[in-house]
């Protein structure tokens, strides 16, 4: 038995530290290297997200707008007003928290579903919004933005840098910063899972009247886990505006928040790494399907049914289970026999 | 908001004349569209008791419970837990009052694994400083170390030591009942109302949680029980309180409700 359990009990975050690190050397060229970062950039927003929706317990239908509010924060106070970008980044991501608390506070004491409504609301507001008021964002023709400044060194994907003596190509260490990112929003989601705050979470997600009669403020736990949800969404986003050095409307637009749920559903909710997976399939998706671009909203609405039919916990926890029967079959027999 | 205040006052100053019960009950009502779920109903449990309420089905044992921890907010009446008048708090807000609960259907978290049921448990004793969980600061470490080991004793404690780390919905109706006993200990409650503990539950496991009910009560706590099965009420029970339709039918120790005619009428259907 004791040799049965060592290999259920993967250490996640080194594994995922080495195949980041090996990635780019399977990579071809600038082009897949865009890619990985992009994927990097987005699962680390992910994997925030699967805090609310795979934890929690609460669906928000509406997170693209918060990437899209640190997207846009970054790109108007870097561009417009001249700040730098860690000043910038930090603001959007207080704006988004104030809006995700003011918004969570009377939604989250209710049960039920209600939240999904709300962030629906929110999210369909705020695309408006950016498309609108083009004087601030430039509205549907997109705003540049300035490329990312870090202790007061431009970070540009154009440039090349030296390292220790090496030259480096900016567009590898974006790739660099995007795994650290994803680490640390890995790490982060971890050390909250597995704490008293996160058993509440997920208590709050098994049996909610459970978690009340041992004293868990349960309404408190959910607009905790929705706020840090929605920073995590405002700084990545903060970091994709810098990485891309352009953004549009469709950041944050409603097709985006779908995409973001997809890819906790089909990866595995309640799954840190499993997410990610979802978040590397369902970003490779429209490179392969690149000659049906048209079908691409039609292709998530579909796997996100399948899924739910087929294999309702996601990827990685049912893929993680067949493999554990699998083992446990031939390991059982000889057990019997001794 | 004042009137509760003011009730509040009275409370404890009737509770101070009298032999300070641990938790009392006074004039509570309940209904539900025109049924009166309870009714105008008074009693009071003294500290270090095991109190069991029993009734025909319908009579308003189970709404008694969800009134008194808070699930349910009383039409009228009030109940007070160490004096203070606590009817209408949450049960979030009684927990930290030291009063805790089992369920009647289990209400276990079958996404979590046995020993992290229990360590939920342990919620309001635990260090949750926002920061030292996000770094995982070594502080926490060692009250997560510690909360572990408690959470293991306890649920060796209620006899479910071969499941320690298994996954809560791979355990077996009985062992999840006395599971949820073991995470109503671990948040160390000055009283613990279980709903209907040996529903379901066979001859022999009926015995071994009598044995747990008293080893619960030696510790101290006090112990509420809604219970059908008689043999364990008679058995382990210091007073019984005996509801139909929501009222007191009759209060006493076990020979005085086996002996009461009221009683044996309503059971027997006189």
């Amino acid at each position: 038995m004791a040799l049965l359990r060592l290999p259920e009990r993967v250490p996640g975050l080194p594994v995922l530290a080495l195949v980041l690190l090996l990635v780019p050397l399977f990579l071809g060229n600038e082009f897949h290297l865009d890619i990985a970062t992009q994927i990097a950039l987005i699962a680390a927003t992910v994997v925030g997200l699967n805090l609310l929706v795979g934890y929690g317990g609460q669906v928000s239908l509406g997170h693209a707008a918060f990437f899209g509010m640190g997207a846009y924060a970054s790109a108007i106070l870097t561009g417009t007003y001249g700040w730098t970008s860690m000043p910038a980044l930090l603001c959007g991501a207080l704006l988004v928290a104030v809006l995700a608390w003011t918004l969570g506070r009377p939604i989250l004491r209710l049960k039920g579903h209600y939240l999904s409504m709300a962030t629906l609301g929110m999210g369909i507001i705020i695309a408006i919004v950016i498309n609108n008021e083009g004087w601030l964002t430039g509205g549907p023709d997109g705003l540049a933005v300035e490329p990312l400044t870090v202790l007061g060194a431009e970070l540009s994907i154009f440039d090349h840098y030296s390292v220790l003596g090496l030259d480096v190509s900016g567009a590898l260490l974006w790739y660099g910063l995007a795994a650290l990112l994803l680490l640390l929003a890995v790490w982060i989601a971890r050390n909250l899972v597995d704490s008293p705050i996160g058993r509440a979470l997920r208590a709050v997600h098994g049996s909610e009247v459970a978690a009340r009669v041992v004293g868990v403020d349960t309404a408190h736990y959910k607009l905790l886990i929705f706020v840090i949800s929605a920073v995590y969404a405002s700084v990545m986003g903060s970091f994709y505006a810098h990485y891309t050095g352009f953004i549009t409307p469709q950041v944050a637009s409603f097709e985006h928040s779908i995409e973001l749920i997809t890819m906790v559903v089909l990866g595995g909710m309640a799954s840190t790494y499993g997410v990610i997976l979802g978040a590397v399939l369902l970003m490779l998706l429209p490179q392969l399907l690149t000659d049906f671009q048209d079908y691409e909203m039609m292709m998530f609405g579909l796997i996100l049914m399948l899924t739910m039919i087929f294999m309702p916990k996601g990827l990685l926890p049912t893929l993680s289970e067949a493999l554990k029967r699998l083992r446990s079959r031939p390991a059982t027999a000889p057990a019997g026999q001794e | 908001m004042n009137q509760t205040l003011q009730q509040r006052d009275e409370m404890s100053s009737e509770d101070a004349v009298q032999a300070a019960p641990l938790l009392a009950v006074r004039g509570l009502s309940k209904a539900f569209g025109g049924v009166h779920a309870v009714d105008e109903l008074s009693f009071q449990i003294l500290p270090g008791q095991i109190y069991a309420v029993i009734g025909p089905n319908g009579a308003g044992k189970t709404t008694l419970f969800n009134l008194i921890t808070g699930l349910y907010q009383p039409d009228q009446g009030g109940v007070s837990l160490k004096g203070e008048a606590v009817q209408g708090l949450p049960p979030e807000r009684l927990a930290r009052l030291g009063m805790s609960r089992t369920f009647q259907n289990l209400q276990i978290c079958m996404n979590m694994t046995a020993l992290e049921n229990v360590m939920l448990g342990r919620h309001l004793h635990l260090k949750r400083n926002f920061l030292a969980v996000l770094l995982r600061w070594p502080s926490l470490r060692a009250s997560e170390r510690t909360c572990r080991a408690q959470a293991e004793e306890l649920i060796r404690f209620v006899g479910c030591g071969d499941y320690v780390n298994a996954e809560a919905a791979a355990m077996p109706y009985g062992a999840l009942k006395r599971l949820e006993i073991a995470r109503a200990l671990a948040t160390q409650p000055s009283i613990l109302l279980l709903d209907e503990p040996a529903a379901g539950l066979n001859s022999t496991e009926t015995a071994a949680l009598e044995q747990l009910i008293r080893k619960v009560a030696a510790g101290g706590i006090t112990v509420v029980l809604v219970e059908h099965d008689m043999k364990l009420v008679m058995s382990i029970s210091d007073r019984i309180l005996v509801l139909d339709y929501g009222r007191k039918l009759a209060e006493g120790t076990p020979r005085e409700i086996r002996d009461n005619p009221d009683v044996i009428a309503a059971y027997l259907g006189g």
